[in-house]
């Protein structure tokens, strides 16, 4: 408290120098030099709606990667800065916010989006203006040849990846499996993912049900389910879905026939229902934190987001937003600035390791070229502690071959 | 297709329906009674789970979170209805309407605050974990729990207001409530006892909805579309009307899903049209009924 001879007084010239100093922030924007001087970074995310806590990490994640680069000078003497909007979940929504970080803010690039319509309609807008954009949605329909652009660059894990990976560790010739899938973009990407996984194994498909998005109670669909009699059973679909179907379909007894496999095991759900719930549920993931033990990245990573977010621990989708964010400040850098093609040279001829080990940029389709990683669910005593709960089972090295060919998506080899 | 599935089906249907028929009982009961549509319903509902889980944890017993949340919130309604509902009776149905959903905006921030946004756990109490073997199948023992119980909480509901005085005052309330003030009876306090019961049901959905689905702030969203289809199916403002509206769309979503499971959401939205069309004031509504 400062005591009363302390007390600050507001003489005439503060006064003025404060006044003339703020008339000359408000001309800033007008003057094109100064506009330039910092580098902006748009960023829509679904902060409101089922996949919020998925979005937040990634804000928090995307923040860090931009003040590591600041803390080191910036870059090319530039500060950067991140401009988060609330996309909530909609594409409409979504591609106004895009427009006006575009036209308003003057952004220099575009990173984000969680869901695969909402990157549909970001996609849409950075193409039609010239906008790099890093997408970090799981759905890759934009890496086909009719949605992409030299714009588009795909940073997130696509279906076919991660489904290949978890079927790899999960399925066996002669298994029977059944398909519980969410019915839009992603959960029918997973399903085709799956499908195409288990006819290459030679495990026999016994049904799918899709259901509809955002639903609430599964328990309509697990009687069914239960009388494929499956070995078994694939449940595809996003955020607060995951929880409330495997919550559901555990309720109704099917770990006890069947083992639950998932293409994405998210670390805020099984937090958001439990250990007992998740036991024994396989999934792929981008990241886990437990990957520290094997990686130098991945524990440099883990104390960085420590150190900036008091203790806590990144989640996999909070690696996204960190790794999106980090590639395209990396280009900038390698390019020496925000010159739209010089950097787009860059991401495609950057070879980058950030959160888990050497990734790049597929020239054909601008696909992040990655590792896969396959996690089960931990038994509740199995834990060591409260942050421990998955285990590794697979950790796929990154490869050209596990993507999708070039010709497949229609881009010209 | 087997009959056995069949019959699984139809019961998953009935413990869908039981959810749906408390959370909307609240609804058409206020509604009928005091005339006001409650848009914070769903709020309510969610809040009621999560001060179920809150004292659920606090007591270590999932018990007494199912009895002492929806009275604990049941008395926060009545609290909502003596500080601000009341002031606005006698005006247009718009200004509760408009209040309380600005309520519900406030309720589910506060939750955000106090809560976080992410979901949190909700476990089943023990000794309802697990299946019973019906001979046809397996069915979630808690589910058959919340059939029985919505049952229970229905009768005592029916008996208290036909058989007893209390439900006298308040059924004659609903039809005059000027008369009821003439012959003495503070109707005042009748009104502040519904709205209460009306909110204490809603946090009785929340509790029990809470170890069938994840804990979180906008739970209570969804629950309060679907106890307005229901309502709107049974005719507002009737207690029959919601119990076999509930049923009936929670049977129809599970038999659809049966045939066409991406249509199971859709289709208690299309019950509603159909009804709408063939019978504007509900199944069990009257007529002209506007509040």
């Amino acid at each position: 408290m400062p005591k009363s001879g302390s007390t600050p007084k507001i003489t005439r010239r503060t006064a003025l120098a404060g006044l003339s100093a703020s008339a000359a922030l408000l001309a800033m924007p007008r003057l094109g030099h100064a506009a330039d001087e910092t580098i902006r970074i748009g960023f829509p995310t679904p902060l409101t709606g089922p996949f919020a806590a998925e979005a937040r990490d990634q804000v928090k994640c995307a923040e860090l990667a931009v003040k590591l680069v600041n803390d080191k000078g910036g870059i090319a003497g530039r500060k950067v800065e991140l401009l988060v909007r609330d996309d909530k979940l909609n594409a409409g929504e979504a591609a106004t916010r895009t427009l006006e970080l575009i036209e308003k803010d003057k952004v220099h690039a575009v990173v984000g989006a969680l869901s695969s319509a909402v990157q549909l309609a970001v996609n849409e807008v950075t193409r039609a203006r010239g906008v790099i954009y890093v997408s970090i949605s799981q759905s890759d329909t934009i890496n086909e040849a009719k949605d992409f652009s030299k714009y588009t660059f795909h940073e997130a894990l696509n279906p076919h990846m991660t489904t290949a990976a978890v079927a790899r560790q999960t399925l066996k010739k002669g298994m029977k499996v059944a398909h519980l899938a969410a019915d839009y973009a992603y959960g029918h990407e997973m399903l085709r993912g799956f499908k195409r996984a288990q006819t290459a194994i030679g495990a026999d498909n016994v049904g799918e049900i899709l259901h509809p998005f955002g639903a609430a109670d599964y328990s309509t669909f697990m009687p069914r389910l239960m009388s494929m009699r499956p070995d078994v059973l694939c449940i595809s679909n996003f955020g607060r879905d995951q929880a409330n179907a495997i919550k559901q379909a555990v309720d109704f007894g099917v770990k006890q026939q069947m083992k639950i496999v998932v293409p994405v095991i998210l670390h805020n759900q099984r937090l958001a229902v439990g250990p007992d719930v998740f036991e024994g549920v396989v999934g792929g993931a981008n990241y886990y934190w437990g990957l520290e033990t094997q990686s130098k990245s991945a524990s440099a990573f883990n104390a960085a987001f420590k150190a900036a977010n008091s203790g806590a621990i990144p989640t996999d989708y909070g690696a996204y937003g960190y790794s999106g964010v980090g590639s395209l400040l990396a280009a900038m850098q390698a390019a020496g600035g925000t010159d739209t093609d010089k950097v787009i040279d860059a991401l495609e001829k950057l070879q980058y390791d950030l959160t888990k080990g050497p990734q790049h940029y597929r020239k054909c389709d601008h696909q992040s070229v990655q590792s896969v990683l396959v996690l089960e669910s931990k038994k509740k005593s199995a834990m060591a502690n409260e942050n421990d709960l998955f285990a590794i089972l697979a950790n796929d090295a990154g490869a050209d071959d596990m993507l999708r060919s070039c010709s497949e998506l229609g881009h010209a080899t | 297709m087997d009959l056995s599935l069949i019959i699984m089906q139809l019961l998953s249907g009935i413990a869908l329906g039981a959810v749906l028929v408390i959370t909307a009982l609240g609804l058409t009961i206020v509604f009928g009674m005091l005339g006001v549509v409650n848009f914070a319903h769903g709020a309510l509902f969610m809040i009621g789970a999560y001060a179920g889980l809150y004292l659920a944890s606090l007591t270590g017993s999932f018990w007494w979170g199912l009895l002492l949340a929806p009275i604990l919130i049941g008395v926060f309604g009545m609290l909502i209805e003596f500080v601000l509902i009341r002031r606005l009776y006698g005006r247009s149905i718009d200004d509760p309407l408009l209040l309380t959903f600005g309520l519900s905006y406030i309720l589910v921030e506060g939750v955000r605050i106090v809560f976080g946004s992410d979901g949190i756990p909700f476990p089943t109490p023990p000794q309802l974990v697990g299946v019973l073997d019906l001979g046809i199948g397996f069915f979630p023992r808690y589910r058959l729990f919340v059939i029985v119980l919505v049952a229970v909480v229905l009768l005592v509901l029916w008996l208290t207001l036909e058989k007893t005085r209390v439900g006298l005052i308040v059924r004659a309330g609903a039809r005059d409530p000027t008369i009821m003030q003439v012959l003495g009876v503070d109707i005042g306090r009748v009104w502040l006892a519904i709205f209460g019961l009306g909110v204490g049901l809603a946090a009785l959905g929340g509790v029990l909805a809470g170890p069938m689905r994840s804990v979180n702030p906008e739970m209570g969203s969804l629950v309060l579309a679907e106890a307005f289809v229901v309502t709107v199916i049974g005719g507002l403002g009737s207690i029959v009307g919601a119990v076999v509206a509930g049923l009936m769309v929670g049977i129809s979503i599970s038999m659809v899903a049966l045939f066409a499971p991406e249509m199971a959401t859709i289709v208690m939205f299309a019950l509603m049209a159909v009804v709408l069309l063939i019978r504007p004031q509900g199944l069990f509504g009257v007529r002209g009924r506007t509040a």
